[in-house]
């Protein structure tokens, strides 16, 4: 078989461009899959007029990993690992929703503790994802220092990670039922050493780019699209926020004890790639504020469930007690079972609504496990807002919607 | 389960013999798939539902009858409601009509479910396979689908792998 066969031609989508490209009078070009503007192995096909695009289909799938397929031969616990692996800037986002699913599945309880904790890492998550998003968005739009100076504080997160989890990125930190160990007593330092710091960084990067005219030359105004248009197509997150629809699922509702915090849900109202950077740059106080209130209140206790029946018990009780020994033996080999049924458990990544939905068929892996991932419905309005711009303004309106490849192909 | 979902359970049950279910305070209806364009809109226009929040299926191979579900998840954003439609489907070549009238975004759902479980959306303007190559052979999401590995090709096996690939079949 011969490249050009496997490749889809110009014929197969047909349908989808204009009449005016059968003439040549419009130009067919690739943009992607390698190429560094669109954020990963997106493969857009332009249809241009000059500079403008007359139509733009995006042709995703290049990082399937088939984790849905794979997650079915897998038991609930095993499972987990290869959440981290769909949306990799949003490592502990992923294990939450699976871990809450989980938990909503098998009616499992989680303590206090284990709740405060896993909602300053998906907060600090969150920042190092803006942060990613930022370095890369400000890059594309040729303000090359942010990088540096976004990546720098990322590893201080991404430290804090390796510190509790021993991993920098795919952590697996959270387990059904609580955490896989307890954070160390150097955590509360870490993070309060962070987080007293990181408001100046973000003045820093407000001054940089606020003020800088080809930044605001090439975000105002550019990739318009409306509160409604934008929930008709599913579009959540930020992304929907900078249209002026306060929809965020920690306030709409809230899990892992996000009632308790006093937060504020971040809205612009104008639509356009700037709207969308300043609802991230003000949730970046806004996760601040969450980190700080739940480290002042953090409780003390245990960490994880005491439900035996889904989380292994201590490793010290296994010389004492036989029955810890049959639940270790029982949970390492088998897995815990979850009832014939299904639940969807929707969060909120740093890209918009993280939805898992899980069903269980009464053994101990799940039987289907469906990833209603941000990055793939908000890339669908992709082609209706970059229609008439510059192929300059797609790159930018690509960043805006801040899409992750490992989340959009699963 | 919200107290005001039960109007909108009455509803498809009155005009689609929806059967309502609950599990986890979660709500769900389950109704034929020649109705499903009508309750979409119904939810849409009537109930104020304005976002399909997701859209998946599940396959309950060996059985035929259904053989598989598609799982629509329906959101009021104004009212913070979920509703959860479920539309049973027989045989191995499914087909089913196409939500996107109704809501723009059931576009790339639906040539996922074209994609993952062979079931046919009619009514779709751009049918093709969205996650995997356009020559992939079989639909990987379905249960009697194997859980396969791709041997390695090395230059002393290369010829003799290939031959073994799969083709498409036409």
């Amino acid at each position: 078989m011969t490249i050009s066969q496997l490749e889809i031609t110009h014929d197969e989508l047909k349908h989808l461009v204009s009449e005016r490209a059968h003439t040549g009078e419009t130009l067919l070009l690739n943009m992607g899959p390698q190429h560094p503007s669109t954020h990963g192995v997106l493969r857009l096909l332009l249809e241009l007029d000059g500079e403008i695009v007359v139509n733009c289909i995006p042709d995703i799938g290049f990082l399937h990993t088939g984790i849905e397929k794979n997650m079915e031969a897998k038991s609930y616990e095993k499972a987990e690992v290869m959440t981290d692996r769909l949306d990799y800037l949003n490592t502990m986002g992923n294990n939450l929703a699976y871990c809450l699913a989980v938990e909503k599945l098998v009616d499992l309880d989680v303590p206090a503790r284990a709740q405060a904790i896993r909602v300053i890492f998906a907060e600090l998550q969150r920042i190092a994802s803006h942060l990613v998003w930022l370095a890369t968005h400000a890059l594309d739009l040729a303000a090359m220092s942010m990088f540096f100076y976004c990546f720098n504080q990322r590893e201080r997160i991404l430290d804090i990670m390796e510190m509790c989890a021993g991993q920098r990125m795919m952590t697996t930190y959270f387990r059904p039922g609580g955490l896989w160990r307890d954070v160390p007593a150097e955590f509360e330092t870490a993070v309060r050493a962070f987080i007293d710091s990181f408001p100046k960084e973000i003045e820093l990067y407000e001054g940089l780019l606020d003020k800088n005219p080809i930044f605001l030359d090439r975000t105002k105004g550019i990739g318009i699209f409306t509160g409604e248009e934008g929930i008709a197509w599913g579009v959540t997150g930020s992304t929907l926020r900078g249209s002026g629809v306060a929809y965020d699922l920690r306030k709409e509702e809230p899990y892992s004890g996000y009632e308790q915090y006093d937060f504020e849900v971040c809205t612009e109202q104008e639509g356009d790639v700037y709207a969308r950077y300043r609802v991230r740059m003000r949730e970046f106080h806004e996760s601040l504020k969450i980190i700080r209130q739940a480290l002042d209140k953090l409780p003390s206790g245990p960490f994880r469930s005491n439900n035996r029946k889904f989380v292994p018990p201590p490793r010290a009780e296994l010389g004492e007690s036989m029955e810890a020994v049959i639940h270790h033996f029982k949970l390492w080999t088998e897995g815990f079972p979850a009832p014939k049924n299904s639940i969807y458990m929707p969060v909120e990544s740093p890209r918009g609504e993280l939805g898992v939905y899980l069903e269980g068929d009464g053994g101990p892996k799940p039987y289907r496990c469906h990833w209603r991932t941000p990055s793939f419905v908000n890339l669908q309005i992709l082609p209706k807002i970059s229609q008439g711009c510059y192929v300059a303004d797609l790159v930018a309106i690509i960043g805006s919607i801040d899409i992750v490849l490992g989340d959009t192909d699963r | 389960m919200k107290a005001e979902l039960q109007p909108v359970l009455d509803a498809l049950q009155s005009a689609f013999g929806a059967q309502p279910s609950e599990f986890r305070e979660q709500a769900r209806a389950v109704l034929a798939a020649e109705h499903i364009v009508a309750a979409a809109r119904l939810l849409r226009d009537a109930h104020g539902f304005n976002m399909l929040a997701a859209l998946s299926a599940v396959d309950y191979w060996p059985e035929r009858q259904p053989r598989l579900h598609v799982v629509y998840q329906f959101k009021n954003l104004d009212k913070n409601l979920r509703l959860e439609l479920r539309v049973p489907l027989d045989g191995d070549e499914p087909e089913l009509p196409s939500v996107i009238e109704v809501f723009p975004n059931a576009n790339w759902h639906e040539r996922e479910l074209w994609d993952m479980f062979g079931i046919r959306v009619t009514n779709h303007p751009d049918l093709r396979r969205i996650l995997m190559p356009a020559d992939w052979v079989g639909h990987p999401l379905r249960k009697d689908y194997p859980l396969g590995y791709e041997e390695v090709q090395f230059s002393f096996n290369f010829e003799e792998i290939d031959q073994r690939k799969p083709r498409p079949q036409d």
